[in-house]
C-alpha cells in the first residue's frame, strides 16, 4: 500500500433510470446520461429543477432508484470507503470546519486511503502536498480555512476533493459563490487537471455561457427531467431557454462556443 | 497563474495572526497538560485541613505503589497523617481527575457530533435521567446499598443512560441520525425527565437538601470504592473517544461530505454518542452534576491547540480532570472547614477565566 501513489485516470459514468423523491414530491425521474473518461458533463437546468439532487442521487448520499455505474460496475453494494476512492464530491455550500488550517482540511481528503486510527503517512502528506501545489494553496497551509476569501476557499475545496485521488470529480455550482475573474479561475484548472490527468467531471452549472465554455456536452434538467442534452451549441438555443428557463435570450456564437444573452 | 499567486499573497497579507492555527508542537502542550495534571493533582492532596508534609506525601505514595514489587520505601505519613491520605484525600483527588476528564472529553465528543460549540454532556438527557434517578431513590428508598455500593450512584447511572436511551430513541425514530432532530429530541426528554424530577422532589420537601446537594455536585463523600465502581466504564468510554478523533474530524466538514469520504456518518455519531453519554453517566453517578466543565473545557483547549479532534479529545481529557481538581481544591480551602458545593465553584472559578479567554481571542482578532 506505500509507494508512489497510482496514477489517476478518468473513469466512465454511466446512469439509467434514476429516480429519486421527497415524500411525495417526485424530484427526478428516469434521468440518464453517460459521461466517457476525461469528460466534462455539465448539468444545467431552472431552480428547482433536481440538478443538486442528481449529483446526491449518483453519489448515493440520497435514496435513489436506478444504476449508477462507474466504468460498467454497479455502485450499489460498493463498500462506502471504495465509492470514496472513486468519486469525490464538492457541495454548493460546503461546510469549513472552525480551528483547523488549510493543510489539514485538504488533508481530510485522504480519508479514504488511509486507516482512520493513524497519522498521515508519507504517500499522504505527498499527495496533499502535490494537490496544493497544483493549487497554489501552499503559502495557506497554516492558514484557518474559515479566514479564506471566498475563491480561495473554493480553491481549498477542490484541493481536498482532489487529494482523495478520485476517479470522477462531482461539483455542486463550483463558482456560485464567484465572481467572473475567480469563476474562470476555477474553471481553467478544473480544465487543466481534466486534460491533464484525464479526469472525469461532472458539474452543475447555473451560468449557461460558462457551462458551454467549458463543458464538452450539456444535460439541461427541468422538472426532474432530462429534457434536452447534447454539445452547448445543441442545447443552448433561443427555444430550448424560452420553454424550460422561460427566458428571454439571443445565443450568439462565441469563439468558445455559444453566449447566453439575455434581453430585456 | 501568475494572478493566482498575486491574490494568495495580498490575501495573506489582510489577514491578522489570529487567523493563524496556532501551531504549538504536540509535544510541548501535551507536555504543558501532563504537568499542569500534576501539579494539580499534588496540590490537591497536600492541601487541606489536615497539613501532609509534601516531601513524606510523595514517599507514602512510592511506599504504596512499590509494594507489590517487595520494594518498601521508609519514612512515609504514618497514623491517621496516613489514613487521611490514603482514605480521604486520595481518592477525592482521583476521583475529582475521573470525573472531570470524563465530562470534558464527553463534552467534546457531543460537540463534534452535533457540530455545535453550545453542546455540553447533559444535552440529551444525561442530566435530567440522573436527577430523576437519585431523586427517586433518595425519597423513597434512603440508605439502601447494593452490596458495598450506595443505591444512589447506580439509579443515578441507570436514569442517565434512560435519558439519553429515549432521546436517541425518539430522534431516530422522528428523524434519523440527522443532527438537529436529535438535538430537539433531547431537549424534550429532559424537559420531561426534569418535570418528573421537581414533581417527585416536591412531594418530598424532607430531603429536599439531600436531594439538592446531590444536584448541585460533589466529590466530598469519595470512596475508593466509588473509583472502582466508575473506572471500567470510564475507561472503555474514554478510549471509544479518544479513537474517533479523526472520524470527528471528517465528521466537522458536513455529514454529506463526510460520506462522499468514505465515513458513515450515523454509525459514528451513534458510536460517539453512546461513549460520552457512558462516560458522563458514570461521572455523575458518583459526583451529581457538576456544570461547566463538559462545556468549557474542551473550548479552552481549541483556543490553545487549534480545532482538531485528535488533539482536543485528548487534551480535554488531560485539562478537563486538571481543571475539576483545582476547582475542588478551591471548594475546600474557600470557606474551611465549611465546603462549598464543587458545581458552584466549577462556574465560579471557570466562568471569569473563560471570559477572558474569550476576551484574548477576540483582541488578536
Amino acid at each position: 500500500m506505500t509507494g508512489q501513489p497510482p496514477p489517476v485516470h478518468g473513469a466512465r459514468v454511466e446512469v439509467v433510470g434514476l429516480g429519486a423523491s421527497y415524500g411525495r414530491t417526485r424530484v427526478l425521474d428516469s434521468v440518464r446520461f453517460t459521461v466517457g473518461p476525461g469528460g466534462w458533463l455539465a448539468v444545467i437546468g431552472p431552480n428547482g429543477s433536481g440538478k443538486s439532487t442528481l449529483l446526491r442521487s449518483v453519489l448515493g448520499l440520497q435514496r435513489h432508484e436506478g444504476q449508477v455505474r462507474i466504468d460498467g460496475v454497479p455502485t450499489t453494494g460498493l463498500p462506502r470507503r471504495e465509492r470514496a476512492r472513486l468519486l469525490a464530491y464538492a457541495p454548493q455550500l460546503p461546510v469549513l470546519p472552525e480551528g483547523i488550517s488549510t493543510l489539514e482540511y485538504v488533508t481530510l481528503g485522504r480519508t479514504p486511503h488511509r486507516p482512520l486510527l493513524a497519522a498521515p503517512r508519507r504517500v499522504d502528506r505527498e499527495v496533499v502536498a502535490d494537490v496544493m501545489a497544483r493549487l497554489e494553496l501552499e503559502s495557506l497551509a497554516d492558514r484557518l480555512v474559515v479566514t479564506l476569501s471566498g475563491g480561495e476557499q473554493q480553491r481549498a475545496v477542490l484541493a481536498r476533493a482532489l487529494a482523495q485521488r478520485p476517479r470522477v470529480l462531482f461539483l455542486d455550482e463550483p463558482t456560485a459563490a464567484l465572481d467572473l475573474g475567480h469563476a474562470q479561475q476555477v474553471l481553467d484548472l478544473l480544465d487543466g487537471l481534466r486534460r491533464q490527468d484525464g479526469l472525469t467531471v461532472v458539474t452543475t452549472l447555473h451560468d449557461l455561457t460558462l457551462a458551454g465554455q467549458y463543458a464538452d456536452r450539456l444535460t439541461l434538467l427541468a422538472g426532474g427531467r432530462v429534457v434536452a442534452e447534447g454539445t452547448p451549441a445543441q442545447v443552448l438555443t433561443p427555444e430550448i431557454l424560452s420553454v424550460h428557463y422561460g427566458a428571454r435570450a439571443h445565443v450568439v456564437s462565441g469563439p468558445d462556443g455559444p453566449a447566453v444573452l439575455p434581453v430585456r | 497563474m501568475s494572478t493566482l499567486t498575486h491574490r494568495t499573497r495580498s490575501g495573506r497579507t489582510t489577514a491578522g495572526p489570529g487567523a493563524v492555527r496556532p501551531r504549538r508542537p504536540a509535544a510541548l502542550v501535551y507536555g504543558a497538560a501532563v504537568a499542569g495534571l500534576l501539579a494539580a493533582v499534588l496540590a490537591g492532596i497536600w492541601v487541606g485541613a489536615v497539613p501532609l508534609p509534601p516531601g513524606q506525601v510523595v514517599l507514602t505514595l512510592l511506599d504504596r505503589a512499590l509494594e507489590p514489587f517487595g520494594v518498601s520505601v521508609d519514612g512515609g505519613l504514618e497514623g491517621t497523617q496516613a489514613a487521611v491520605l490514603l482514605q480521604l484525600r486520595l481518592p477525592r483527588v482521583v476521583l475529582a481527575v475521573l470525573v472531570g476528564a470524563a465530562l470534558a472529553i464527553a463534552g467534546a465528543g457531543y460537540q463534534g457530533v452535533f457540530r455545535n460549540p453550545l453542546a455540553d454532556p447533559y444535552l440529551l438527557g444525561a442530566a435530567a435521567g440522573a436527577g430523576l434517578g437519585a431523586t427517586l431513590t433518595i425519597a423513597y428508598a434512603p440508605a439502601q446499598s447494593l452490596g458495598p455500593v450506595g443505591i444512589v450512584p447506580l439509579a443515578a447511572f441507570a436514569g442517565a443512560l434512560v435519558g439519553v436511551g429515549c432521546a436517541l430513541a425518539l430522534g431516530t425514530v422522528a428523524g434519523g441520525s440527522h443532527s438537529p432532530t436529535l438535538l430537539l429530541a433531547g431537549i424534550a426528554v429532559a424537559a420531561f425527565l426534569s418535570a418528573a424530577q421537581s414533581l417527585v422532589q416536591q412531594q418530598n420537601t424532607d430531603d429536599l437538601r439531600e436531594i439538592y446537594g446531590w444536584m448541585i455536585g460533589q466529590l466530598g463523600s469519595s470512596h475508593w470504592s466509588d473509583i472502582a465502581l466508575v473506572l471500567p466504564y470510564l475507561a472503555v468510554s474514554c478510549a471509544v473517544l479518544l479513537f474517533c478523533g479523526r472520524a470527528l474530524d471528517v465528521l466537522s466538514v458536513g455529514d454529506d461530505e463526510a460520506s462522499s469520504l468514505g465515513v458513515h456518518p450515523g454509525r459514528l455519531r451513534l458510536l460517539v454518542i453512546v461513549a460520552a453519554s457512558l462516560a458522563t453517566a458514570s461521572a455523575v453517578s458518583v459526583s451529581g452534576l457538576i456544570g461547566f466543565v463538559g462545556l468549557v473545557v474542551p473550548h479552552v483547549v481549541r483556543r490553545l491547540a487549534g480545532g482538531s479532534y485528535t488533539r482536543v479529545l485528548p487534551l480535554s481529557l488531560l485539562v478537563g480532570g486538571a481543571f475539576l481538581v483545582v476547582a475542588d481544591l478551591v471548594a475546600r480551602v474557600v470557606l474551611a472547614p465549611a465546603e462549598l458545593p464543587i458545581g458552584v465553584v466549577t462556574a465560579f472559578v471557570g466562568a471569569p477565566f473563560f471570559a477572558v479567554l474569550l476576551w484574548a481571542g477576540a483582541r488578536r482578532r
